[in-house]
């Protein structure tokens, strides 16, 4: 009714109790729960199952988790290599596989425009259709659009540019010096890759979380995981906004995949220089703050490798574990460099690792606080019947995992259902107690008429 | 019997501070503010700044006492040494700034201070400000600063408390980064 202005076509209006938007490891979880609860469901997927991971990562890249790590709600990796890393078709297999068991009700090829609050819930409209709904998930990632600094709009044009999502294997870059900008996961691996494939990398380090592949003996993921860190709930830690501004910790998987710090890449001739904080005219200017962020990270290196070794001792694992070790500090240049003139042709790539930030263009719903953010409580967004999922330390430490995403999605989903039933109490009280009822909410009070098309 | 528990206090009021930081989440434009100095020169290479009004917390703001600071450059420069050098100031304010911070995070974090001295050192080759080459900078091309500091605490948490105040510190920032400055006759 609302799309039947003159001229236009109306698309499609159908009801259903949930949307989830987006079909990745989170929007499959939650189809897990909203299933098993017997809630009537769809999720909006704009491209194909795992989408991200299909178009929108390098060829090289690994997962940072082993496949053993790799569990969704039901689903445990079952296949011949429980210590490796799987490849990105790899992990898109896994997911559509994961979809196929759920017969999760994925509609593909559909973006989604535009959410807004409507009586007794949500109107979310697509390029194709529109969908009713109580409530809705946003499961859409916290990794849709690159962060890149506003002085990237003035470099000199000599100088290519492209992000870590645009990249695919070094054969894409001109031949020259490369300047990757960030040392989280991404910035260490492409870092890495273009030195190994003969360009001169010069990386710009600001805030980073170092931690080696494997400690005393196992992988680091399973020490976070067994000593209870990737637990840590959100409601635990003394600043959830910092923690969960932290950059990805420095790591890579691959075939027996070793530790990738910046002191193994200095070994390898890569140059390091401070964060990237101004250009003056062609010239880059770099933060003189280096050794103060290694400093740091190396410390919270030590007191993180403490806790664990203390875990290890009380449980009494010394005896099965290799002993402990600590790693040595990270070496820096004597003279840091800290300007590069972008004239004189020692860079010719700018490839920029600066971190992501989800997408909500199409979210006309109040709930965005003044960074962008989505103002939410462990995944309870702040208007009625609004969830999100899968952000970095959404509820735990892990929440941003694909392992991590079970417990998530398991306690909002409970939530959801609770809400749901209070609307439906509410809604039957009006009704018996009250004429406010009118024949048009009919529908959706009933469970069997939920999901039918009505125009 | 009574367990005597000490109260850690490094003279560093933490509830007030956590407190403003939670009232200017909801008011972040009263967290501008606008610091001041004023300078007039004396004679020579010596001048005498002053420092008395800020803006911050959406209004101005007094010192409870005017402050004035002479700077001047010592005999070898063929000065009269009424100062220090502007350039020490720099070292000062940074000292300052550290050992501020060294001191809010000890407090936040429950640990005593005894006592921190930090020594600080600022390299610097006069040919720049002398303009006898130009690849010379004018400024410092390297600053140190050693804390010694006795803590009750271990050597981890005390480097920890150093990491943490270069992370919050206005000047290191200042020093650390390009700042833009625009200076006008009026």
């Amino acid at each position: 009714m609302s799309d039947a202005r003159p001229g236009r076509r109306p698309r499609p209006t159908r009801a259903v109790t949930v949307v989830v938007i987006g079909a990745g490891q989170a929007g499959l979880a939650m189809s897990h729960y909203l299933g098993r609860a017997g809630i009537e469901h769809v999720l909006l997927e704009r491209g194909e199952v795992g989408n991200a991971w299909r178009h929108e990562r390098w060829e090289s890249l690994r997962l940072l988790t082993p496949n053993w790590q790799c569990r969704l709600p039901g689903l445990r990796y079952a296949g011949p290599d429980p210590d490796g890393f799987m490849t990105m078709p790899q992990v898109v297999d896994f997911l559509r596989d994961y979809a196929r068991r759920l017969s999760a009700p994925v509609q593909a090829g559909t973006t989604v425009r535009s959410v807004r609050q409507a009586d007794d819930g949500y109107r979310v409209i697509t390029e194709r259709s529109e969908w009713r709904c109580r409530a809705v998930v946003i499961a859409s990632g916290a990794f849709n659009l690159p962060v890149v600094p506003p002085l990237a709009k003035a470099l000199p044009a000599s100088v290519d540019q492209l992000t870590a999502r645009d990249y695919r294997h070094p054969g894409q870059l001109a031949p020259g010096g490369v300047l990757v900008v960030g040392a989280s996961a991404s910035g260490l691996q492409l870092a890495d890759e273009l030195q190994r494939a003969g360009h001169a990398v010069t990386l710009s380090v600001g805030e980073h979380v170092r931690l080696p592949r494997r400690y005393r003996g196992r992988d680091i993921q399973w020490w976070l995981d067994a000593a209870g860190i990737h637990d840590q709930r959100f409601d635990e830690v003394d600043d959830i906004g910092r923690a969960r501004r932290l950059p990805s910790p420095q790591l890579a998987g691959g075939d027996a995949p070793a530790t990738l710090d910046l002191n193994a890449l200095s070994a390898r001739g890569v140059r390091l220089v401070g964060r990237l904080v101004g250009l003056h005219e062609t010239r880059l200017q770099f933060s003189g703050s280096l050794s103060a962020h290694c400093a740091a990270a190396d410390l919270k290196l030590g007191r993180l490798l403490d806790t664990l070794d203390a875990w290890a001792r009380t449980r009494g694992l010394d005896g099965c574990l290799e002993p402990p070790q600590r790693f040595p500090p990270t070496r820096l240049p004597d003279a840091p460099c800290l300007g590069l003139d972008l004239a004189d042709g020692g860079i010719r790539t700018v490839l920029w690792a600066t971190g992501y930030r989800p997408d909500y263009r199409w979210l006309q719903v109040p709930v965005l606080d003044r960074k962008g953010q989505l103002r939410h409580h462990g995944g309870v967004v702040d208007a009625p019947g609004l969830y999100v999922l899968g952000l970095p330390f959404l509820r735990r430490r892990k929440s941003s995992f694909i392992h991590g995403v079970d417990d998530d999605a398991r306690e909002l989903c409970d939530h959801l259902a609770a809400w749901l039933a209070r609307g439906q109490r509410q809604r039957a009280r009006a009704r018996h107690g009250t004429i406010l009822d009118g024949p048009s909410n009919k529908a959706e009070d009933s469970p069997i008429a939920h999901c039918h098309l009505d125009a | 019997m009574q367990t005597a528990i000490r109260e850690i206090d490094n003279g560093v009021n933490v509830t007030a501070l956590l407190g403003a930081r939670e009232a200017l989440s909801q008011a972040p434009e009263a967290a501008r503010f606008t610091w001041r100095a004023s300078c007039d020169w004396v004679m020579g290479t010596h001048s005498r700044a002053t420092v008395e009004g800020f803006h911050g917390l959406g209004e101005e703001q007094q010192h409870k006492t005017r402050f004035a600071f002479d700077t001047d450059h010592p005999e070898v420069f063929a000065s009269e040494d009424h100062g220090p050098t502007p350039v020490e100031y720099v070292l000062v304010g940074l000292a300052g700034c550290l050992s501020a911070g060294v001191a809010a995070v000890a407090q936040h974090r429950g640990i005593q201070l005894n006592s921190v001295r930090a020594r600080l050192e600022g390299d610097m080759d006069i040919q720049g400000i002398l303009g006898m080459d130009r690849d010379v900078r004018n400024g410092f091309d390297d600053v140190r600063v050693t804390f010694e500091i006795d803590a009750d605490a271990t050597r981890e948490e005390v480097e920890a408390l150093v990491a943490q105040s270069q992370k919050r510190s206005a000047v290191y920032d200042i020093l650390t980064n390009p700042t833009h400055v625009s200076v006008q006759v009026k």
